[in-house]
């Protein structure tokens, strides 16, 4: 059967440039690049090309350009070549289209429709080169309030908390679906800022356990990996519900992907697909989710918070304050562009709601409600700058986890081809020979910078708004203003518009 | 354009405080003095004053200040206070006609109890109950406004410069044992009455000068126990916060103080392990509750004052002290304008309140 | 002295350090000159060996006893000032008795005049040699580990 599917993108050598030096033969995990032996030229077979840009950034002399296959169909407004695609694709394999990485509809993204305040004249702005700029978080249960005995003394004893020297986090990335040189980069790269990295629903590899005082260790339905050791550690635990890539469906390993380490760590069969079931059989309600979290509490004698993560979805607010009340100390939550190692296209591109009006709603609920101040909550799913950051948090984020922005840091090109494992950047691969492409010097070095970087941009624009500790922005809305908003968005996001 | 109390106005402003701890009572003319040579920190906008001890005759009575818009307003506060309360007595508060002093409103004062039975039936303790009926008052009731509600107390303000008010007022003719006073320079308003400092609640009084840039995170927090603020000024986020801990928390004022203007993290990590502990849970705790950007405020209660920068001193404050009496200003000059020779003077570091408390409250 | 070490768990075989080592070495310094207009073009002082997923950059180890030295007949192949085992072009005959020698084959016959050998001179005029500089994934390091 001839395949219908056109090829994406197309492969632009510059004969003028190229000297048959072979380096992008050689990276391409995709046999793109050829030697031709009969002419002594390297070509290209450009169907097989995921633009993921390996060899353009290796290509020594810069004779190397991806485009899009300019090719078209008759115009359609409606039949756009996307959507012909799809169907020829799925006509050809019978199958479910899987892809990864965030959702990339043209959805608006709501940070882009949020300007920041600064202060002028009434109040001065913070320099924050010459006086202090605290981004200190403490991520945990917080009591209504601190006793004191009669001599003024603490009498309150505060339940553990995550301390964060910037309100940022690797979020939750599994070994497995990531590689091991990559999950070594953030576990490295979070020590030596002070935050944490979550190790996904993959287990902990044996190599990793030393980072543990920088680990948030998570339990998702398929419990992979999960045992006592594994639970103790980390410095906190988190339960995946949901994830913002695929609300309502589970973790997806393609086999490919289980290699003997993956299938040690995970305790499952090498080369077996590991497919988390959709909900937690044990979850079927709000009461269980309570026993869970006592149970992993109890488990670690209640020396570790709890976190319980969820996918943004049309009830999030409800949700929130159920997590809130069923004793999480920490509720995550996931916007519709968070990214995923695998998904299906359908549910990747359709399911959740934007991470911006998540936080607003959830914020709003538990103030209402009364109950705000006593959990964290963290915000997920396609922060891409610190001014995101700065945004969310003034919405009513406690803190926010990063993890596409964490992989663009270290080598992700984002061609969304993870799920393939021939991640040609040795990050979502377990192919020794592309693993090794992702030095862990070298990966933690860039995300030590990236974080160091906007904890900088962080400080400039809290000091800016005359705020010098972060605590200060927190659900601090009057610092946002909406451009280009309707007025039920500006409301449920709780903010002005731009002038008022 | 949105009245004040409607829109969040910034402004800059001059406060003053005077505490004499062993009770003596003197009159206005000092505090208004003090103010007065402040003018230049004040714009015409807003002036006001707190006074302490000025009802000995109805100590136990909550003595309501009112400022009502017109008549309808006044008849229909009177019902609602007349269904909650026993009034004792109710009359205009004496002012004087003051060149400079215009569109004043209706000026009231009632000396009231709760009623047994609705205080009963509500529940609650007879302050809170006050503080319920003032919460009401000022958020249903259409031009009235409930200018101070405690006991033996009194807040005086409006539309002017500091001096005119207390002229306006004839605060001379008052005598108590602890006043404070505030000047506003207020930025974009043509200035309300209700607009003024003090703020009150209850006996607490709260006079500001500053801008918070904490506001927004404040008024959440603060939402949550229940707490609504209806005036969009920060003095009423100082205000409240100091109830919540205070008040309704039972938290010493000095740890309620190191909340709103606690020290900076890395002076925490140098502490001794009780301190830093002490310090952590209480930033981990009530972050949301830290007054970030400048300010200086005279928070004053029955029993005392309390005077709080904010933790990098971005607003003036001095305090001077001699014999019984304790004195806190924006600025030197106006503390020697009435005590030329204090035993002590001092600025305050930022973060680090000035407490006085009436010798019969410490003993 | 300062050698290059190739790391092999984070060599990926690109070859770019071959690839730069030719450059290094040519006479405009240029890659595309270097690659389509020089002839003769140098042959690259680092090889990657290969065994996928195995793969490392090879190159002279600068012997402290180095018996490419010692092997020499014409006393072509010695130790500078800066320590480094350089081979004298001039003096050199084309026996290869070093290539046999060196256990680590690091010297290849120059096939272009088919006498002089090519080896490694850890790049004299540079900070530090181009391989390393070049290598994507820092899988050379240039080092004194004594």
């Amino acid at each position: 059967m001839i395949s219908y599917v056109l090829p994406e993108f197309l492969v632009m050598r510059d004969e003028n440039r190229c000297i048959q030096c072979q380096v992008c033969v050689r990276q391409c995990a995709n046999d793109v690049h050829y030697l031709d032996e009969k002419d002594g030229k390297v070509k290209a077979d450009d169907a097989k090309c995921v633009n993921c840009q390996r060899c353009v950034t290796f290509c020594p002399t810069h004779a190397l350009t991806i485009i899009p296959n300019p090719q078209e169909f008759k115009a359609n407004a409606n039949w756009t070549k996307k959507a012909i695609t799809e169907v020829q694709k799925q006509a050809e394999s019978g199958a479910v289209i899987l892809t990864s990485m965030g959702n990339p509809q043209e959805y608006p993204i709501y940070w882009d429709k949020i300007v920041l305040n600064a202060s002028q004249v009434t109040n001065p702005s913070i320099d924050p080169l010459r006086e202090p700029m605290e981004l200190k978080t403490y991520l945990g249960r917080k009591p209504d309030k601190l006793e004191f005995d009669e001599k003024g003394r603490l009498i309150t004893k505060l339940t553990p908390q995550l301390v964060l020297n910037v309100p940022i986090m690797f979020s939750a990335m599994s070994f497995g679906s990531i590689s091991l040189n990559a999950c070594e980069s953030l576990a490295r790269a979070a020590t030596e800022l002070g935050i944490y990295y979550n190790t996904g629903e993959g287990g902990l590899h044996s190599s990793l356990y030393r980072y543990g005082k920088n680990t948030i260790a998570q339990v998702a339905s398929g419990r992979f990996g999960v045992h006592a050791n594994y639970l103790n550690a980390g410095a906190a635990l988190e339960i995946k519900i949901g994830q913002g890539a695929k609300p309502g469906i589970g973790g997806h390993l393609p086999g490919e992907k289980v290699g003997a380490e993956v299938s040690a760590t995970r305790m499952i069969p090498e080369g077996s697909d590991a497919i988390s079931p959709a909900p937690h059989h044990d979850i079927y309600s709000i009461e269980d989710l309570r026993q869970l979290i006592y149970a992993l509490k109890e488990a670690t004698n209640y020396t570790k918070p709890v976190s319980v993560k969820i996918a943004a979805v049309h009830n999030v607010a409800a949700i929130a304050s159920g997590i809130a009340r069923a004793g999480a100390d920490i509720i995550a939550i996931d916007g519709f562009r968070g990214g995923t190692g695998a998904a299906p296209l359908r549910i990747r591109d359709n399911v959740g709601i934007p991470i911006e009006m998540a936080i607003a709603a959830v914020d709003t609920r538990l103030k209402e409600e009364g109950i705000r101040h006593q959990v964290s909550v963290v915000a997920a799913g396609s922060i891409r700058n610190s001014a995101d950051i700065i945004k969310a948090i003034a919405l009513g984020a406690d803190a926010v986890y990063i993890a596409t922005s964490a992989l663009i840091a270290i080598g992700c090109h984002m061609c969304q081809k993870c799920n393939t494992g021939k991640c040609n950047w040795g990050i979502a691969t377990q192919d020794p020979q592309l693993v090794k492409r992702l030095n862990p010097n070298i990966g933690a070095r860039r995300l030590v910078n990236l974080v160091t970087a906007w904890e900088h941009e962080i400080k400039e624009m809290l000091g800016g708004m005359g705020i010098n500790s972060i605590e200060s922005l927190r659900g601090n809305r009057e610092m946002l203003r909406g451009v280009g908003l309707t007025q039920k968005e500006l409301d449920i996001l709780g903010i002005k518009a731009a002038g008022e | 354009m949105l009245r004040e109390k409607y829109e969040r106005v910034p402004s800059g402003c001059a406060v003053s405080g005077i505490l004499d701890r062993s009770g003596r009572r003197f009159s206005g003319n000092d505090i208004i003095q003090s103010i007065a040579l402040m003018r230049e920190r004040s714009n015409g906008l807003g002036g006001g004053f707190a006074a302490y001890g000025i009802y000995p005759e109805y100590r136990d009575h909550y003595a309501f200040h009112m400022f009502y818009d017109d008549e309808q307003a006044r008849e229909i506060s009177e019902r609602f206070l007349n269904e909650h309360f026993n009034i004792a007595e109710a009359g205009p508060i004496p002012t004087k006609k003051v060149s400079w002093i215009i569109n004043e409103p209706m000026i009231w004062r009632y000396f009231v109890l709760p009623k047994e039975e609705k205080l009963t039936s509500s529940g609650l303790l007879s302050d809170e109950f006050v503080a319920q009926c003032v919460i009401n008052l000022n958020k249903r009731i259409d031009g009235a406004f409930v200018v101070s509600s405690g006991k033996n107390m009194g807040a005086f303000k409006g539309v002017g410069y500091p001096e005119d008010i207390g002229e306006f007022y004839q605060l001379y003719n008052y005598e108590g044992y602890m006043w404070t006073a505030h000047g506003r320079f207020p930025t974009n308003t043509p200035g309300w009455w209700g607009g003024a400092h003090p703020f009150t609640l209850l006996d607490l009084s709260v006079v500001h000068n500053g801008e918070l840039s904490s506001y927004g995170t404040n008024r959440r927090y603060l939402n949550e126990f229940g707490y609504e603020c209806t005036m969009q000024t920060d003095t009423e986020v100082a205000a409240y916060l100091l109830d919540l801990f205070t008040r309704r928390q039972g938290m010493p004022l000095e740890i309620a103080c190191k909340i709103m203007a606690p020290p900076m993290w890395d002076e925490i990590e140098r502490m001794p392990d009780d301190e830093r502990t002490l310090y952590t849970a209480l930033r981990t705790v009530y972050g949301k509750a830290l007054m970030n950007g400048p300010f200086s405020i005279i928070a004053a209660f029955n029993s005392g004052m309390v005077a709080l920068n904010d933790r990098i001193k971005l607003r003036p404050l001095v305090a001077a002290e001699k014999g019984n009496v304790l004195y806190v200003s924006s600025e030197e000059s106006a503390i020697i304008e009435i005590c030329p020779k204090p035993d002590k003077i001092w600025t305050p570091r930022g973060g680090e309140p000035v407490i006085g408390m009436l010798e019969e409250v410490k003993a | 002295m300062k050698r290059v070490y190739a790391l092999e768990e984070y060599c990926v075989g690109c070859r770019l350090c071959e690839i730069n080592c030719i450059v290094a070495h040519s006479q405009s310094k240029d890659i595309i000159w270097a690659f389509k207009v020089e002839e003769p073009r140098p042959l690259p002082g680092i090889l990657v060996e290969e065994a996928r997923p195995i793969s490392f950059g090879l190159q002279c180890r600068h012997c402290d006893d180095a018996v490419c030295i010692k092997s020499c007949i014409t006393g072509a192949m010695h130790r500078d000032e800066r320590d480094t085992v350089v081979c004298d072009t001039d003096k050199c005959v084309g026996c290869w008795t070093c290539i046999m020698a060196c256990p680590y084959g690091a010297i290849k016959a120059n096939e272009n005049d088919g006498k002089v050998v090519s080896k490694c001179d850890l790049c004299p005029d540079l900070s530090q040699p181009a391989c390393v500089s070049h290598c994507p994934n820092e899988a050379l390091i240039y080092v004194d580990r004594g």
